[in-house]
């Protein structure tokens, strides 16, 4: 039970396992056949299963995306891969206009079981083309669900989800977190989309956060326990549908409440859960809702200006002490 | 390719029941009984029904804005076609989708589209499932001229090629992309030299002969049926009302000795001279057609008249598909 495997070798497990239990998954994606993806997602893949179900691609979003869209219509389950999350907006047509509306605009009768995978996040000196975190785009699309782990175990039970999901989803790896590595079960399981998980619990302040900035933030909390500081961290995992309840539970516990995300501050998702919980819990709010984002430019490229521009341990930490520094009501 | 009287008819039939249901649709719309955009197939009936006759229901199609003609030749009903240009709940796609989306699973059509070009790598995933399920279908991409210089359609076509899908490119060249003339937005004049881009076979056909555009039709279909891969076809036609609606707020971008050339070479018309002169049908035969659709037209308007609109508390259903609990799901 204690087998571990990486963060990249758990999205490959539930993909083979899914593969190996359903022929009605293939995978299509650029690079991905017999090189196995950029990222090595589906390294072996294409030895054990096939040209047939794991398919290279030409360098064409959206065909990419048009090709899972019209397999789900008819009946297949596909994984396409959108190599770098930016390149979505290469495809947004077809993810936005077609992969999220057939069902609502056919009035039902479509059914889109379709996953798309991306690599997203920076931290690799990838510059502004290759390391944004698009989340608020895609959440902001009904029609869409978007999951982003932050671990090896949640990996492979939010793939595994998303492949058995009957919705277009689009699964978001953190290019940082590739190598992390942690307990992985090898039987498959599912982890439900839409439920968050509190990774560590506490009285004084939530802090909500996603992929690799919850990391960061399980980081800082463990520094402001010496200080007596008790920080309950929630990472929801699924990031449409939000598990609002969760979080909204936790705030009215904690009365104070900070979120840390990746994506530029303006417009991000932290501002959508600041005001959920506003509306939800405004009567329990000690103090304003924080929030950690980057600042409004493209990522840099300079690893100096990269590590200035992401929210640190230290960022997260120092907005986690303003927020308990508020006296309460 | 020597047609059988009962193809020839069949071709015949979808041609006139296109061209009644969009003449209706356009006397409502002047009317305002519909709600939204209308985009008219009149003049281009030859180019779906000479496609859709050697498709079945498992094959499917994708569309364009200007959809209702697909639709039709696909097998379409006009009653749950005429509830849904109405908005009302017993529409294909419970008023939800309108004109511009307007879709039915059932006969394999995946759907009108507002994004012009976004039909084709539509039809591409098709063609790929079709091929990975080796159930011998095929899938057919409409298309005008103008969504040739879109990036989706190159994409679409040459990821077809690359992996051999068997998939149909039909071009509806109508000469305008919108208001704007074809010769205005590209260097060609023919869409099908685009095909040797890609490494498929590609054929001019006369879009206004409806045998012309059903003979290359089967050809390509056949050809994808074996495994060897997409066709384009690029049928030369002609829309005989405007881009939207009939009158198009009276403004001109085509002159009127234009568009009363093209009508003389009327589809549907010289499709029934050409009958009438072989001695396979007559004239008394075609009224009775026409007729006995016309009826079936008067029905869907009464019945889309009389449906009832749509709850507005259905307005969230359907954004998602509703998945089954999971045992052992954690609460």
């Amino acid at each position: 039970m204690t087998r571990k495997l990486s963060y990249v070798q758990a999205f490959n497990e539930a993909v083979r396992q899914e593969m190996a239990a359903n022929d009605d998954v293939f995978c299509a994606g650029e690079d991905i056949g017999a090189f196995g993806g950029v990222f090595q997602s589906f390294a072996g893949l294409q030895a054990e299963f096939g040209e047939r179900r794991v398919v290279d691609t030409p360098i064409s979003e959206q065909a990419i995306i048009g090709l899972g869209v019209g397999a789900a219509v008819t009946g297949l389950r596909p994984i396409v891969d959108i190599m770098f999350m930016d390149f979505i907006c290469v495809a947004f047509d077809q993810i936005v206009n077609q992969a999220a509306k057939l069902k609502y605009m056919f009035g039902g009768a479509a059914t889109i079981p379709l996953t798309i995978t991306t690599g997203g996040g920076g931290g690799l000196s990838a510059a502004a083309q290759h390391s944004q975190s698009l989340e608020a785009l895609i959440c902001h699309i009904p029609g869409l669900k978007v999951v982003h782990p932050s671990n090896p175990y949640d990996m492979k039970g939010l793939m595994t989800a998303c492949i058995r999901e009957n919705n277009p989803t689009i699964m978001i790896k953190h290019k940082r977190l590739l190598g992390m590595s942690g307990e992985v079960p090898e039987e498959p399981y599912e982890i439900p989309l839409g439920t968050a998980n509190v990774l560590r619990e506490g009285n004084d302040v939530t802090v909500i956060g996603w992929g690799r900035m919850v990391n960061e933030a399980l980081d800082a909390a463990e520094r402001l326990a010496a200080d007596g500081i008790d920080v309950e961290v929630i990472d929801p995992r699924t990031l449409q549908p939000l598990d609002s309840a969760t979080i909204i539970e936790s705030v009215r516990k904690t009365n104070r409440a900070v979120v840390v995300h990746e994506a530029v501050r303006f417009g991000g998702l932290g501002a959508e859960v600041a005001a959920q919980i506003q509306e939800e819990a405004f009567d329990y709010l000690d103090a304003p809702v924080g929030r950690i984002a980057a600042p409004f430019s493209p990522v840099p490229f300079s690893p100096v200006l990269e590590q200035h521009y992401l929210p640190s341990v230290d960022d997260i930490q120092a907005g986690i002490r303003a927020a308990v520094a508020r006296p309460g009501v | 390719m020597e047609l059988s009287t009962e193809v020839q008819m069949d071709l015949h039939r979808r041609m006139v029941r296109i061209r009644l249901f969009e003449e209706a649709a356009g006397r409502l719309a002047e009317a305002a009984k519909l709600p939204g955009f209308l985009h008219l197939y009149v003049g281009q009936e030859a180019v779906a029904s000479g496609v859709c006759a050697t498709l079945s229901d498992d094959d499917q199609i994708t569309s364009t804005h200007r959809g209702h003609g697909h639709l039709v030749a696909k097998g379409g009903q006009f009653n749950e076609m005429m509830a849904e240009l109405m908005g009302k709940a017993t529409g294909y796609c419970k008023g939800r989708g309108g004109s511009m989306h307007i879709s039915n699973l059932d006969v394999g059509m995946l759907g009108a589209n507002g994004i012009v070009g976004a039909g084709a790598p539509i039809a591409v995933g098709a063609g790929f499932a079709n091929k990975y399920s080796e159930n011998g279908n095929v899938s057919a991409a409409f298309f005008g001229d103008g969504s040739t210089n879109i990036g989706a359609f190159h994409e679409a076509a040459n990821m077809a090629c690359a992996l051999k899908l068997p998939v149909l490119f039909i071009c509806e060249n109508n000469e305008y992309g919108e208001f704007t003339a074809r010769e205005k937005t590209m260097a060609i004049t023919d869409i099908v030299d685009r095909a040797a881009g890609y490494g498929m076979p590609g054929v001019i056909v006369d879009g206004m002969d409806v045998v012309a555009v059903h003979e290359a039709a089967v050809e390509a279909a056949a050809r994808a049926r074996r495994g060897e891969g997409p066709s384009l076809i690029e049928a030369k036609t002609y829309r005989f009302y405007n881009h939207h609606g009939v009158q198009n707020l009276g403004l001109k971008y085509r002159t009127d000795d234009e568009v009363a050339l093209w009508k003389e070479r009327d589809p549907i018309f010289t499709f029934e001279d050409r009958l009438i002169d072989a001695g396979t049908a007559t004239r008394a035969d075609f009224d009775q057609v026409w007729a006995e659709l016309r009826a079936d037209i008067d029905t869907a308007i009464q019945f889309a008249e009389d449906s009832p609109l749509p709850d507005p508390s259905m307005v969230l259903a359907d954004v998602y598909t509703e998945m089954a609990p999971m045992e052992g799901a954690p609460a």
